[in-house]
């Protein structure tokens, strides 16, 4: 055996596995995804008709399919600002100031992220229940029993509950890891800067930011196909759709078991490219030059 | 900054952080608390009352009733198969990525990128589909409702991070052991084994916690493949909180909320240094 072939099989054994798993359980059914959304498919039965682009226009005049990526839409926002935000603010505070128990701090603010998404659906329903839930109760002990709601129960402010719980959930994660990339700022750069008199804000969009930028924008990338997800799984163990909730991912889920499969890979097909495409945009939208240091 | 506007602003920041550390703590604390609670006390009594004593029937029922024991075992013997299934694939895989030159290398690195971007939850039907399907040609039940190759698909789904954390940390490794390995005649297949995979073994630990946790903690595709018998915890979990909304057994949801957290959490706190290093070698997550 020559060393050359002996090297080919070798590179082809520690491949192939791999190789073939992601195939078989990755690539081929997001093939059948798009497929499939061009078949009347009724449940899980081998006919299939093909039906053209017939599924993507009944989509069009679905109101659940608009509200829902109207939902989406909403959530993917507002839930990326906020955690964001807070997760970089509190990097920076738990990194620049000197706060006693820092260490703590990271510790707890990590524990979400650690948790089953169906304990936090649970958590959730307790905090939100409305008569002698967390929440409420506790409105009512600080005398503010005007803000008690049905956090779980009333249209207007449902999706605004979710979102509370999905931003509890993410900040932690994302805090840890922008910690770790400040760390790796030299702490020389802060010194000149104060010897210059930069104030601290100052000091944050200098230096900071400039110098973690590239750590926020592959989170950013992948923030938005996670919120997809996580919004998903929390709404089909909390509300599932009702109460102006429906989501995407659930309603294609729902559709897709209740027997309009062909239907339902129609939504995931087009939810699949509108988080793709969002990817893209805020990839493209954030680029900066990079700074080194 | 004058120095009594520099002290407000140092509570301002310690106000912001207790709060949210208080979000954190209480919910937990509290689930715990409720998880020994009476239906009555749950359903009528102060949440932050303390239990009047420590039921322990809610566990009783949450592990004979309810079988959380049958899926605690289920969900230990799906989440280490995975793993190992995981690692026995994917060390060679990125090994070989991130070492070797080869025709093709290009397009199986851009396979497992491609693969970052697809999430389970788009394509959980059509593998369901596809079992289901391969399950009629047979005959009987042998994909679905079948532990192993639940554990087989979670291992497949986390193949893309998988290689791609692995592989980025091969690469950042010497290439002196691996000449030295062959001059000395040792072959492919021994220098792999015997000096890289070692030598990997910061990015190997944080692989199992991270995959730990989501295996662990994974329902949607449990939820969809397994029947209510052979369950996993967070799925059996998910039938208490439905049962929970339309009659009794408050207490034993908690129950069952309580036994899918706990290991976590212990391991979570035996590891977090190394957990949240290690994030700093990922830097994203599906």
């Amino acid at each position: 055996m020559t060393k050359k072939k002996a090297k080919s099989i070798f590179v082809f054994g520690c491949l192939a596995p791999a190789v073939i798993l992601v195939c078989v359980f990755m690539v081929y059914p997001t093939i059948e995804v798009f497929r499939t959304a061009f078949f009347q498919k009724s449940n899980f039965v081998a006919e299939e008709t093909f039906a053209g682009l017939f599924n993507f226009q009944t989509l069009l005049k679905d109101t659940t399919f608009i509200e829902s990526i109207q939902n989406m839409i909403l959530y993917v926002v507002l839930i990326t600002l906020i955690t964001m935000t807070l997760a970089i603010l509190f990097a920076t505070l738990l990194t620049r100031e000197k706060i006693k128990g820092s260490n703590l701090f990271r510790v707890i603010f990590y524990i979400p992220n650690i948790l089953s998404i169906v304990v936090v659906a649970g958590m959730f329903s307790a905090i939100y229940a409305p008569t002698n839930g967390i929440l409420n109760t506790f409105l009512s002990m600080i005398g503010l029993d005007g803000l008690r709601q049905q956090w779980l129960g009333n249209p207007d402010i449902i999706n605004y509950s979710i979102i509370a719980a999905l931003v509890w959930q993410a900040i932690g994660y994302y805090m840890v890891m922008y910690m770790s990339a400040m760390t790796s700022i030299p702490e020389n750069l802060y010194e000149a800067a104060s010897l210059e008199g930069a104030s601290r804000v100052k000091q944050f969009f200098m230096i900071t930011l400039p110098l973690i930028w590239n750590n926020i924008r592959t989170t950013l990338t992948f923030f938005v196909i996670s919120t997809i997800n996580l919004s998903f799984m929390f709404i089909q163990l909390t509300t599932d759709g009702s109460l102006a909730t429906e989501t995407p991912l659930n309603y294609m889920y729902n559709t897709a078991f209740a027997g309009k499969y062909g239907y339902g890979m129609a939504i995931g097909a087009i939810v699949f490219i509108i988080s793709f495409l969002l990817s893209a945009l805020i990839n493209k939208v954030t680029e900066r030059d990079t700074y080194e240091f | 900054m004058n120095k009594d506007g520099f002290k407000l602003y140092r509570i301002f920041v310690y106000v912001a952080l207790i709060t949210l550390a208080i979000t954190i703590v209480v919910p937990i604390i509290w689930v715990m608390l409720a998880s020994f609670k009476t239906q009555l006390e749950l359903v009528s009594g102060n949440p932050f009352d303390l239990p009047q004593q420590f039921l322990w029937q809610n566990y009783v029922d949450a592990f004979n009733k309810a079988r959380m024991g049958d899926y605690l075992i289920n969900t230990v013997i799906v989440t280490a198969l995975a793993l190992v299934i995981l690692l026995v694939v994917a060390l060679p895989a990125s090994y070989v990525l991130a070492r070797f030159k080869f025709l093709g290398k290009k397009f199986f690195n851009g396979l497992f990128m491609a693969g970052l971007f697809i999430n389970v939850n788009y394509i959980v039907l059509p593998i369901y589909l596809m079992l289901f399907k391969a399950d009629m040609f047979l005959g009987f039940n042998f994909f679905l409702n079948n532990l192993f190759w639940l554990a087989v698909v979670y291992a497949a789904t986390a193949l893309p991070f998988t290689v791609y954390l692995l592989a980025s940390y091969f690469r950042t490794l010497p290439k002196a052991y691996e000449e030295a390995a062959l001059i000395d005649g040792c072959g492919h297949f021994k220098t792999m084994m015997k000096i890289m995979i070692p030598m990997a073994r910061p990015s190997i630990i944080t692989v199992i916690l991270f995959q730990f946790l989501a295996f662990w903690n994974e329902y949607v595709i449990s939820f969809t493949f397994m029947d209510k018998e052979n369950a996993t915890l967070a799925v059996g979990s998910k039938y208490l909180m439905a049962d929970a909304k339309s009659q009794a057994n408050q207490g034993v949801m908690y129950a069952g909320l309580v036994i899918i957290m706990v290991p976590t959490l212990i391991l979570y706190i035996l590891v977090q240094k190394k957990l949240t290093q290690g994030m700093s070698l990922g830097g994203l997550k599906d």
